[in-house]
């Protein structure tokens, strides 16, 4: 069983609990045994790109330390912790100034440089699992089933430091949708914004930009949307106003794989 | 011109404005256009000018959703979102110029609001 750092984020364990659970499950269904750091922080939701911001950086680098304390990859699966740390790790590794001022600030046993790699719980599925793999531990295949993928903005961009995927024809989770036996649904807003954190003060125009998202799916006759990350799904469905079921893929996953009861136990 | 607070700018974001070609494409794919008064190719061309401090009195600072969509398309690689966000922190930075106050928080919460929603709009709005 392959062994990997797992950091959940503040929202997973609180308002997301379903993207959490499920996850870890099917992890383990699929042979992937999945630890997390003692003492983890809250990664800060959001990367500053400005180059004179150290602090807001440090938590996520004590993410990234921590991994490379167990020798291990670390898996993020909420879209935001991941944009967060994946950013700050390419600061560490391609800025010499913020390296050193964080370093100095953290006095770490040993500097951290950068030497964690950091894979999204999709990018595990593809380049750890296979696709394929999947597909053959697939129990209850969701045959028929119209799902269109979101992608939102934090999975895939800035793509030069996410390098996930294409960012503007993306295919890994039509790939996953794939492996579950579905069929994927290919929409214009599919990596377009939610409306993110602007729903604290504007729903006006959260409900914009989730909406036009919601209605670009269901235009191309899609049954079901998932996304990875919690603010997505908590916009797409309160600030839309449409009525297409919203998942986190590893709900679908975890169907998919026989262990969504288990889960819910 | 406020020559000081150009530089600043400037320097936290690592953007040279010099750069922009004035194509527009990061103002026609962002997700808060209409809700600007300024655009981001606006914003690339005003701190080119010095012109800061009418940025900074804008509420299209606090517009920006970070989704990178004109860091990623920008033919030029300029990455307009990074000065936004160095306007909106030289803003907020000031004394007694944060956008939010904790004590706002309770009546924005409902029981499905996600912590990361919160967590995200501190980072963004207070210092």
């Amino acid at each position: 069983m392959e062994t990997f750092t797992y950091y959940p984020g503040c929202t997973l364990r609180t308002k997301a609990k379903d993207l959490d659970t499920y996850a870890r499950f099917s992890a383990e269904a699929l042979g992937i045994s999945l630890e997390e750091p003692a003492d983890w922080q809250c990664c800060g939701g959001a990367y500053t790109t400005a180059k004179d911001e150290i602090a807001t950086k440090l938590s996520a680098v004590r993410t990234l330390n921590s991994a490379k304390v167990s020798n291990r990859p670390l898996i993020t699966v909420c879209s935001a912790c991941h944009n967060v740390i994946k950013q700050t790790n390419y600061d560490i590794l391609h800025d010499e100034e913020v390296a050193s001022k964080v370093n100095n600030y953290l006095k770490l046993d040993e500097p951290y440089n950068g030497e964690t790699t950091v894979y999204h719980y999709l990018e595990m599925l593809r380049d750890v699992v296979g696709f394929d793999n999947l597909a053959q531990k697939v129990v209850n295949p969701f045959k028929g089933k119209k799902i269109a993928a979101y992608y939102g903005c934090l999975l895939l961009r800035p793509s030069k430091t996410l390098a996930m995927d294409d960012p503007e024809n993306p295919s890994i989770m039509e790939d996953f949708i794939k492996a579950i036996g579905g069929t994927p649904v290919i929409y214009a807003q599919r990596n377009e914004c939610c409306g993110g954190y602007i729903t604290l003060e504007d729903k006006d125009q959260a409900a914009k930009r989730s909406g036009a998202v919601m209605s670009s799916a269901a235009d191309q006759g899609a049954d079901m949307i998932i996304t990875a990350c919690p603010l997505c799904l908590y916009n797409l469905k309160k600030n839309s106003g449409s009525e297409l079921p919203v998942y986190y893929f590893t709900e679908l996953l975890a169907e998919a794989l026989g262990v969504k009861e288990e889960s819910n136990e | 011109m406020n020559k000081n607070l150009k530089e600043q700018v400037l320097r936290a974001s690592g953007v040279n404005v010099l750069k922009c070609m004035r194509c527009g494409k990061c103002s026609g794919t962002c997700p808060s256009y209409d809700e600007m008064e300024y655009h981001p190719h606006q914003f690339v061309y005003m701190v080119e000018r010095g012109d800061i401090e009418t940025l900074m009195n804008s509420k299209s600072i606090y517009k920006c959703l970070t989704c990178f969509a004109c860091v990623d398309r920008c033919p030029r690689n300029v990455e307009p979102a990074k000065v936004v966000e160095a306007v909106r922190l030289a803003a907020v930075r000031q004394q007694g110029n944060n956008h939010m106050n904790p004590n706002q928080i309770p009546e924005m919460l409902d029981d499905d609001l996600p912590q990361q929603a919160i967590v995200t709009a501190f980072r963004k709005y207070i210092k």
